[in-house]
Formats: C-alpha cells, structure tokens, sequence
C-alpha cells in the first residue's frame, strides 16, 4: 500500500482537534479517554501508565508523594471540593495497622456522567492512582464503590483489575518493593445517598447505606472502623498526571484557589451535549455558546443548573460567571461533581425544582426527621404551586422550610436538598408569583395551569372531536371548535391529532 | 418506587437453589458480604422472593429483619419478578428536561400498567431509572435491552408494538 | 514486571502500534462508551473490522476506544494516519464505516462529507 498524502478541495474542518467544541478544552484527567483502547494495558503503559507508580514506589517516600498532591491544590472533584492533599495527610497520619483505601464511583447525580466516561475510557488511571495512595496513606486494600448501572464501567474496570494483577501492579511486592496492594470492586444497588461518604462506607460494610454523624471523619475512623482515605473516581484520575508532570504544572492551571481542571457532562437544551474538561475558572459563557453551540432551534438560554439535586441554577444574568468552587457557592449554585444541565425558555423554573426535590423525597434514606419529612412537605407545596392552588404563604412557607432542612439534616444530601428551590427562588421569583397569583405556567409545561384552547386555523375537521377521551369539545361540521376547561383533562390528544396547528396551550 | 409484596408464588428452577447455596458458602466469613450475595441472589432468580431471603439470612448467620432491610433500603433490588419483557424510561435531569415525563406516560398507556409494575400477565414491566448516563441521546428509553435515544411521545407506540407480538 | 525498565519495554513496543509517528500504519477507533455503544458503535466497529479484513489491509489496526466527548454525533470513528491531523467522522453507519475503510484507508481520500464539520 503506498501512501498518497491526502488532500481535500474545500475547508470544511474535518477533526475534532479543530472544532469549536474542542478548542477550549485542557484534557487532564479525560487525557486517555477516546484515544486508548480501555481494555489493553499495552496501550495505557505506552502513554506513561503506572510510570508515576513506578517512581513513587522506588524513588519517593509516602510523604513525598502527600507533599505533592497538597502542592498541586487538587480539590475533592465529587463535588464538595475539600483539598485532597490534606485527605491524604490526614489518613497518612493516623496510627493504624490497617487502613483502606476508596474509591466513590457511585454516580448519582441525574444527567452526569463524567465518572462514567473515566471508568470506560481510562480504568487504569484509577487503579494507579489508588496504588498509589494506598503506598502514600500505608494501606493494602482497596474498594471501589461502581453504581450497578453502569455495566460496561464495571466489565472494563473488572478487565483492568485482572490485567493489572498479571502485570504485578496489584498484589504483592509490587515493583519488587514489597509494598503490597489489592483492589476489590464492590456494586451499588441504586441508592443515591450512598454517594454521601459515611453512607458510602456504611453500604460496602454490607448494611442498609445510612450515613453517620463527622466527626469521626472517614481519614479516622472509616470503613470497618479503619482509617480510610476516600476519594472520587475524577479525583483520582488526575493523581497519575499530577505525579508524571510535577505539582507546578498542574498548579499552573485554574484559578488562584481551584486548581487544575474539571470534565463537565454538558446536557439538556444544549447543541453539543457531550463530555467536557475545561480549566477551571473558564466562564460559563464559554461553555454554554462556544464549547455547547447555544441551544438548539435559536431558543434563548434561560439557566444552567449544576450540582444536581444538591445545586441550583445560575440563571442568564450570571452567565460570565468563572467556573470555579467559590464563585458558583457565591451565587447559590455548587460546583457539584459535573453535571451541567442547561435549560431554555421552554421549561419551567418551578417544575425544574419540584423534578429535584421529587427525586430527594424518594432518595432520603428515612434517617434524619429533617430531611425524610422535610423535604415530602417542600415537594408538597411544590406540587400546591405547580397544580395551580398554590398561595402567597405557601412560597412563604417554602423558604422556612429550606432553613430549617439545611441547619438541620445530617447528611449532606439533606443539607443541600432545599438548594434548587432556594436558587430558583431567588432567581426566578416571577415564575413562582405567576403561578401563584396569575395562576398561569409562563414555560406551558405545569399541567395544571394549562389551558388548551382552538384558534381560527381550526377548519372543523373534527378529528379532535373524536380523538378527545372526555367528550370536552364540541363544535359543527367546517365550522370552529371549542374545548370546554371544565371537561378538558390536557392528555394533549387533540393537539397530536390536529393537522392545522389549530390547538394552542398556554 | 413502589417495592411492597404482591402474592406471587415462589417455586425454584432445578438447579438455582444450588446454585444459591455455592454463592452463599463463597462469601460465608467475609466482610460485607450481604450486598454481593442479594446482587448475585437477585441474578439466579431474577427477584428476591422471601424464601430466598431467609436462606441467606440462615446461611450468612444474619436475621432475617437484617437482609430484609438492605433489601428494601436499595432500588436495584424487587421482591416482585420482573416482566419477561423490561421497559425502563431514564428519568435523569437531561432525559426529564427533553421531555421523558411524557415518554412514560406514552409507555404507561400503551402497555397497561404503571412504573414500578407488571402487568397482570407477567410479560412486560415498566420501570421509571434513574440515569443510565446516556444522556447525549435523551430521551432514553430501553426495552427488552435495546437502547431508543433522541425519542418524541409519538414515537413510544410503534416501538413498543414490535414487542408485544414477540 | 519487576523494574522500570521492564516498563519501558513495554511502553516502547506498544507506542509504534498506538500511535505510529511514520510509515503506513493507520489506527482507526471507535467510541464505545455507553453512549456510543447505546448510538450504534457495536455494528461500525464491527463493520469496521470485517471492511479492513475483506480487502486484506496491511498496518491498520482497528480498536475500541472511551468516550470521545461529542455525544450527539456518536457513533464516532476517528482515523490517525502517521504525521496528519486525525479526522473525525460521525453519525456513523455500517456503509458509512465500509466507505471509509475503502476510501480513506484504502484510498488516502479522506471523505469530507461525513467528517464533523460537514455535520454542523
């Protein structure tokens, strides 16, 4: 086969690296993923795989190695972002003989899927790492805690596991340094709060995955009653590359507190939804227009929510907000572990709150009073408000019992469950009051605000007549229909069926 | 979800019971063992019937309120079988905000039962997941493990009728 | 493995094959994370492969590959060829992957209307 050096006649881009969509990115810990076969170890080891394990075990002290990770400003990417340096330190510096090591990949979060992608495209950075902090805390086993959901994650990191235990970089003298590592994966069963760290504990323990009181802290006294060092899946993958690459390096990127970078799951009314990884402090606006494309069909960005169920939304006034742990805190928001939903004019600000605080109600393990009955009677009210029978006091009501649900749960899942409806509060107070007062969804999506109506391009068809379940329009033959509101139940039937666009809601 | 007992008769295929006891007898003194045996009980049977329970319970010296209690803490885990034919309908933040609370209420409708059920003569269930992080193709709905992405409400209908005469 | 130098070996004979920096070697991969896998990926890696086997190429390895980020363009194939930029082709179907294996790889004729920027 002879090579002809290809040539093209016009301009059109024709690699991802020169895409919009790519160009502000910084790929640090997604640097394998896409280019690497996940399967091969061959291929991990060809782009610097395990040679940071190699010269921590051989050439660094355990301390050397927390000194780095401190220096490199690294923050937990599981969405609370405490430093993992001091992590580190403190499981390092408790007196034990025997520790662990853990890694959270239980993804709980609707819509992200940054750990995923990891575990799916780069297993071995994580079982390096985790070697790596097992050799710099003193530990000799290691869990990792994979959603059930995730098949293909936990096939490919089961493939890893078992390459990496062939190759000697897990089970005794590793290296032939007598420093000796074993990795276990455990499975989730479904339960968001198991993403909570002592839940998290508490589910590999075997038991019902409730969370317990810190102090103690997991670095004390963790799993099996052990010091246990626990750190998320993105966390981790940074490890190898922070260690081949030197702390200054990855301390040069980010901002003057959030160093380094952080892969965002990009959804929702986006253009390009995907996987991104852009230096910290980028701006919102960047992500949204130039890495996403804007919304799709010239809708206008109304907000974009991160953190999930524990976050809020940062709405369009705040879109050249720097992407960073602070700033997003500042404005109501959390940095959370990835997911970047973005919304347009056609959702609904309250719904949006009312869809978290449903998922809360149904994922709060019952432990804590605040939170198993709290957060049920702020999904009451948001039901009141979006069903239409909504009251002035009810949202008064609401914010009460924000206060009282955040001072007083246990868990973080409880103390940040009442954040969508404080940030939509705050933000999108309007949308609240037209509910309430005007008894009117501005998006059209509450159900129970809406009004279905026939316009003049209706050309009595009769197709809805007799597609309607509830007999509520009526109307003679070629002349205009009507819909009656008491009989109407919105099942949207006769919108479907009508070939004029004659049927409005709103 | 709705997780609560439906009176279905248990009665176990050659072969699972043994099958159950070697799983057993392989995480029996192992810490944090009840979790890993549910997992591959609920694999052997396809649903956690009190029968099955109570043989881990005695075989991993635990009470039967103990394994009861992981049981119903955790989603993944029914103590109802499951349809020949599973739907789920992902209802992560990406999917609901494109619109797959309209997709379930489709799939509810044209198989005849609700999320977190089966219908009566056992060949479909409908179940409402949380994120299965497809969500560059939302809406997402899976049927009898075939993946549907980028769907519209009116769609739902003549996906579903390709398996129902299957 | 005992040393780093047993690391390096390994390294060193494993780059050549994953990112051949001359000669005729082209790597093809396909993104086959869940959302890949759940686009379509399965049957163009497949395609793929018994394309590349059916004209007897030499020096071309087929692999799956993680998440390669743009997930509403998935099934995604990205080709390497020693010294140029990779091209990335989306939204790909088992004749689309046919066609690129016999006028890409075989070819050198990159097909621009199935790269990403003919997609925008």
């Amino acid at each position: 086969m002879e090579p002809v050096k290809p040539h093209t006649h016009d301009e059109t881009v024709t690699s991802l690296n020169n895409t919009d969509f790519y160009k502000h990115q910084l790929r640090v810990a997604l640097r394998n993923c896409g280019v690497i076969n996940p399967e091969s170890i061959d291929e991990y080891i060809a782009f610097d795989g395990y040679s940071a394990l190699a010269r921590a075990l051989t050439e660094q002290t355990p301390a050397e190695i927390v000194e780095i990770v401190l220096k490199s400003g690294l923050r937990g990417r599981g969405g609370a972002g405490f430093p993992t340096g001091r992590k580190w330190q403190f499981a390092a510096d408790a007196q034990n003989d025997v520790k662990y090591v853990a890694c959270n990949a239980d993804e709980g979060d609707p819509g992200a899927f940054m750990d995923r992608s990891v575990l799916e495209g780069d297993p071995h950075s994580v079982i390096e790492a985790m070697v790596i902090a097992g050799y710099a805390v003193g530990a000799h086993q290691g869990y990792i805690y994979v959603r059930a959901e995730y098949p293909i994650a936990v096939e490919r990191l089961n493939i890893a596991i078992r390459q990496a235990k062939e190759y000697g970089f897990l089970g005794d003298n590793i290296f032939g340094t007598g420093f000796a590592f074993d990795l276990e994966i455990r499975l989730g069963a479904g339960a968001f709060v198991c993403g909570e760290e002592t839940a998290l504990i508490t589910s590999i323990e075997g038991n019902r995955g409730e969370p317990r009181p810190r102090p103690p802290f997991p670095a004390v006294k963790g799993l099996f009653g052990k010091p246990t060092l626990l750190n998320n899946v993105e966390t981790y993958a940074n490890i190898p590359w922070i260690l081949q690459n030197g702390w200054e390096k990855f301390a040069a990127i980010g901002t003057e507190k959030s160093k380094g970078t952080k892969i965002f799951a990009l959804g929702g009314k986006i253009r390009n939804t995907g996987l991104v990884e852009v230096p910290i402090g980028t701006t919102l606006r960047t992500v949204v227009e130039e890495v996403g494309g804007g919304c799709p069909g010239g809708k206008k960005f109304k907000a974009a929510q991160t953190g999930g169920p524990s976050g809020g939304c940062i709405p369009a006034a705040h879109i050249d907000i720097p992407i960073d742990y602070e700033s997003l805190s500042s404005i109501g928001s959390m940095m959370g572990s990835g997911g970047l939903i973005i919304m347009d004019e056609d959702n609904c600000m309250v719904d949006i709150a009312r869809y978290f605080l449903d998922f809360t109600v149904d994922e709060s393990c019952g432990k804590c009073t605040p939170c198993r009955i709290g957060t049920k009677r702020l999904c009451q009210l948001l039901d009141k408000i979006t069903g239409g029978s909504g009251t002035m006091e009810d949202v008064e009501l609401l914010e009460e019992l924000c206060a009282h649900i955040s001072n007083n749960s246990l868990c973080a899942l409880g103390q940040t469950a009442p954040n969508p409806v404080l940030s939509t509060l705050r933000y999108f107070r309007d949308e609240y009051e037209a509910h309430v007062i005007d008894k009117k969804c501005p998006a059209g999506v509450c159900k129970g605000l809406l009004q279905y109506g026939i316009n003049d391009k209706c050309t009595g068809c009769t197709a809805c007549v007799r597609v309607c379940p509830t007999g509520a329009i009526s109307g003679k033959v070629k002349e205009k229909h009507v819909i009656d509101p008491a009989k109407c139940i919105k099942c949207n039937a006769c919108m479907e069926k009508c070939r004029f666009n004659a049927i409005v809601k709103g | 979800m709705p997780n609560t007992k439906t009176v279905v008769p248990f009665s176990a295929a050659p072969g699972q019971l043994e099958k159950l006891d070697a799983v057993i007898a392989g995480y029996k003194g192992k810490p944090g063992a009840t979790m890993p045996v549910l997992q591959e009980a609920q694999e052997i049977f396809g649903y956690l019937p009190e029968e099955v329970q109570i043989k881990i319970a005695e075989g991993l010296g635990l009470s039967l309120s103990e394994v009861y209690g992981v049981v119903s803490f955790y989603t993944q885990f029914s103590v109802n079988p499951k349809g020949r034919k599973q739907v789920s309908v992902c209802m992560g933040t990406a999917c609901y905000v494109k619109g797959a609370g309209e997709i379930l209420e489709r799939v509810e409708k044209k198989i005849g039962c609700k999320a977190g059920s089966v219908t009566e003569d056992g060949q479909f269930s409908i179940d409402a997941t949380r994120c299965i992080g497809a969500c560059g193709l939302a809406p997402v709905m899976i049927v009898d493990g075939d993946v549907y992405g980028r769907l519209s409400p009116d769609q739902v209908d003549g996906i579903l009728e390709k398996y129902m005469k299957g | 493995m005992k040393s780093i130098e047993d690391l390096k070996k390994i390294r060193e004979a494993t780059l050549e094959a994953v990112c051949p920096r001359e000669g005729n070697a082209v790597r093809v991969v396909v993104g086959m994370a869940t959302c890949g896998i759940a686009a379509g990926a399965r049957p163009v890696l497949a395609a793929c492969e018994d394309e590349v086997g059916k004209r007897g190429l030499s020096n071309v390895t087929v692999t799956q590959t993680g998440c390669i980020g743009v997930c509403r363009l998935e099934p995604i194939v990205e080709v390497y060829v020693p010294g140029e930029e990779k091209v990335t082709y989306v939204k790909m179907t088992e004749e689309k992957a046919r066609r690129v294996v016999g006028e890409h790889i075989a070819g050198r004729r990159i097909v621009t209307e199935l790269t990403i920027g003919a997609a925008e």
